[in-house]
């Protein structure tokens, strides 16, 4: 590859920054710009084509791999465009700018009596990284992904032309782009139907199961009945204990059930305590938590846990406390310490999922690598171009990396990988961050990898909007 | 189509990228091999346009490390920085710089060659900082890399053998210290490497040798002392000693002597 043509202006140093996945585990040097308008988008895309430099577009970065980096590329982060542009509390119809946040979001909207019909586990992601990814949450089984909520989005494309689309209109952009890691080109207004909500309260269930196939059982039992349903997995437990955890299964109030709606809906009746446990402000937590995100640590908390949460019970939650527990914990990933953490999420058939996970759980234990976190949750398909849904279940397993074990977890994960492909499962390009190539050409398939491939010549013909993730599930 | 066929960084495979800029053969061929075993991926520089392609085909075959190969005589300095841009984003983003390129025209303790002594100067030196002014400026606004000067005992004191090869090498020891000055307070890692005698090709050159180190062993030595975040090393680190002592011997003795 001898040197071929000089390439003019080198792009200022000034505007090249490190930028992190969400678990502090990965991280790669970009040209950082934050254009505020559709007009200084454009402008990014015709300065990556001056330079032969690619984009990748960004929200709030909170993927868990490489979905939102460009090693020695531009990054296009679009959080200055964080406008709501329309809200009818009649309707329930709200049209936003992609950096716009959950937390904008819902908080924007509860007081009129609505709530996001899907948000995931944390609200400090963007809307147009949650469509990027086409994001599920604990009710995917009932309302789909937040995809099957957007009316319409505009987005411009790397060649400076507009898109509107919606099921209706460019059908295959919109069934595309949403889900299509931002590789088609930018959204910039997305209309979304929020869902009627009568209370600031959930009525939550929560109570144990005793191991995995009781796990999934009870999810799977629980789902019809419920608008939320999630477990949460003890993957140190092993044995007949193997799978257990603690089912939380969540309702909606109806109208009339909470006798102060006005006070529940609230924001400052759904937002926790700044100093949530006790004492301790919580910016400082993770220092506490540090000393027991080890084996034997996490072991202890995770059995405590577990009998702590023997009691059955019923109880009312706000939305935002049941939701996003975890953002109140802030940078509660920096417990991991300082190589981060990854997480490992493989979405099962219900048929195959109790045995498939039965293995992995096993293998991981019996490799002294278990995860330290588990969740479960109810799926079903969807018909957007890169899903990652099935008609089953999810588990989502959260892994501490430590220096001396990388090469040995990532020959696990590989392994994963086949057992998971075998039993007919998919992965999550908002997560996975060790998904090679071959493994997302086979659970996608071949038909749907080029259809991807011939939107993106359509939409990007300069091939100007490229990321790691994209490189390396669609690379070579 | 994806621009580069690097392999991707994950968290469990973090894959370090690196430039070396003389990496054909010697010194800088071990230090490639060396670094492809770590699991880094390379750009390497060399003029040596067959060997350098032998030498990407030989890493890449195996199944650690990668490395691109680029072909660049250092002395076309006005290269430098649209090469310089290529390789980071084939690379996708850059850790660590090593410069390695140098020569060594043998003369003789009575002769005078200002042709010899402006070749040596442009390789080792001049080479050397077209490259440091479009390397430091972009680690220096990222707060973070390591840039490592190979550089050799022959620039600690002018002697009577080879003033220009002397010189050059002064004149690289001192720009590596002032680097150094100027870029640790951004966290920027420079390391100086002086060795002594390796068995290179370089080497059949030299008049009068002993304590000869092969260069794989020399490139253990770098390694090791990048993790550390050494600043100087000698290698073998014995010289460390004798030119501590040499640096040390007043003019009115070094003059008469031969060394
Ligand atoms: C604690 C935690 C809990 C989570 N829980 C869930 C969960 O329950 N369910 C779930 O589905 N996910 C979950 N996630 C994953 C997260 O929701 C997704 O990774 C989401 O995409 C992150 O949004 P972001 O704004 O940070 O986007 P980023 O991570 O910055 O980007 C995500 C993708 O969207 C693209 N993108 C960003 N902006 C635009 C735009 N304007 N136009 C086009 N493309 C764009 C990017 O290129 C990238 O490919 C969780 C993450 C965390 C950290
Ligand atoms: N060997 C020793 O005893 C010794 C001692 C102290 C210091 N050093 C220093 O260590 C470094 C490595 O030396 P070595 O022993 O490994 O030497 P080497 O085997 O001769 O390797 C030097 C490499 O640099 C390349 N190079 C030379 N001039 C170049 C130019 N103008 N443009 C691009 N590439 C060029 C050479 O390519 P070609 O093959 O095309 O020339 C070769 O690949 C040198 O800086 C040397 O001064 C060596």
């Amino acid at each position: 590859m001898p040197v071929t043509k000089m390439i003019e202006p080198i792009l200022p140093v000034e505007k090249l920054t490190y930028l992190e996945n969400f678990g502090h585990s990965l991280r790669a040097a970009s040209y950082l710009y934050k254009p505020s308008s559709a007009d200084e988008i454009f402008d990014v895309f015709k300065v990556a084509k001056q330079n032969h430099l690619t984009v990748t577009l960004r929200g709030a970065g909170r993927s868990y791999n490489d979905a939102a980096l460009n090693g020695a590329g531009i990054i296009m982060d679009l959080t200055r465009m964080n406008k709501i542009l329309d809200w009818n509390p009649e309707t329930g119809m709200i049209t936003v700018e992609p950096g716009v946040t959950l937390e904008k979001l819902w908080q924007h909207v509860l007081p009129d009596g609505w709530w996001p019909p899907v948000v995931s586990g944390t609200m400090t992601t963007t809307l147009g990284g949650c469509l990027g990814m086409n994001i599920h949450g604990k009710n995917n089984y009932r309302m789909g992904p937040i995809g099957e909520h957007v009316q319409e989005f505009t987005a411009l494309l790397p060649t400076g032309a507009v898109m509107t689309c919606s099921p209706e209109k460019n059908g295959d952009l919109f069934y595309s782009m949403i889900s299509g890691m931002g590789m088609l080109g930018v959204f910039t207004s997305i209309t979304l139907k929020m869902k009627r909500v009568y209370s600031g309260l959930l009525r939550v269930k929560a109570y144990p199961v005793s191991n995995l196939h009781n796990h999934l059982n009870e999810i799977f039992l629980a789902a019809p009945d419920h608008d939320y349903t999630v477990g949460w997995l003890d993957a140190t437990a092993g044995g007949s204990g193997m799978g257990r955890g603690q089912i939380h299964a969540a309702k909606y109030l109806h109208e009339g059930e909470d006798p102060d709606p006005q006070k529940t809906l609230r924001v400052e009746y759904q937002t926790l305590p700044a100093t949530m446990f006790g004492f301790f402000p919580k910016a400082s937590i993770h220092y506490f938590m540090t000393p027991f995100f080890n084996n034997p640590g996490v072991k202890l908390v995770n059995t405590a846990k577990y009998i702590a949460g023997l009691r059955k019970g019923e109880h009312l939650q706000s939305h935002a406390a049941f939701h996003f527990l975890l953002d109140y914990v802030p940078n509660w990933e920096l417990g991991y310490g300082k190589n981060g953490l990854i997480q490992y999420q493989s979405f099962l058939p219900k048929e195959t999922a109790e045995a498939t996970w039965n293995e992995i759980l096993t293998i991981s234990q019996k490799k002294g690598m278990p995860s330290y976190l588990g969740v479960t949750k109810r799926h079903r398909p969807d018909k957007f171009l890169l899903s990652h849904a099935v008609d089953g279940f999810s588990l989502a397993l959260d892994f501490k990396i430590t220096i001396g074990s990388r090469d040995k977890m990532y020959a696990m994960l590989q392994d994963f990988d086949r057992i998971v492909l075998q039993a007919g499962g998919r992965f999550y390009f908002a997560k996975n961050s060790e998904t090679s190539s071959e493994t997302a050409l086979q659970f996608l398939g071949e038909e749907t990898v080029k259809r991807f491939k011939a939107l993106k010549h359509r939409t990007d013909p300069d091939n100007l909007l490229e990321s790691n993730l994209y490189r390396r599930v669609f690379g070579s | 189509m994806p621009s580069t066929n690097r392999n991707s960084a994950t968290p469990l495979k973090p894959g370090k990228c690196a430039i070396i800029v003389g990496s054909a053969k010697g010194l800088g061929g071990a230090l490639a091999r060396k670094l492809a075993r770590e699991g880094f991926v390379l750009g390497l520089v060399d003029r040596n346009s067959e060997l350098l392609v032998q030498l990407c085909a030989e890493i890449n075959a195996g199944n650690v490390g990668q490395a691109f190969p680029y072909v660049q005589d250092v002395t076309s300095y006005e290269e430098v920085p649209a090469l310089f841009q290529k390789i980071l984003v084939d690379l996708g983003g850059l850790d660590t710089f090593i410069y390695v390129a140098g020569i060594l025209l043998p003369t003789t303790p009575t002769t005078y060659d200002f042709e010899k002594d402006r070749l040596m100067i442009s390789v080792n030196a001049l080479g050397a900082l077209a490259w440091f002014n479009v390397v430091a400026p972009v680690f220096q606004a990222l707060h973070s890399g390591h840039i490592v000067g190979i550089s050799s005992v022959a620039g600690d004191r002018g002697r009577v053998g080879n003033p220009g090869y002397n010189s050059s090498k002064a004149a690289l020891t001192t720009y590596l210290e002032a680097l150094r000055n100027r870029l640790s307070r951004y966290g920027v890692h420079v390391l100086t490497v002086k060795p002594g005698f390796m068995d290179t090709d370089m080497l059949k050159s030299s008049p009068r040798t002993f304590w000869v180190v092969s260069p794989e062993q020399a490139a253990e030595d770098v390694y090791k002392a990048l993790r550390q975040r050494r600043q100087t090393i000698y290698t073998l680190g014995r010289w460390g000693w004798i030119m501590f002592i040499i640096r040390h011997v007043p003019s009115v003795i070094f003059r008469r002597l031969s060394l």
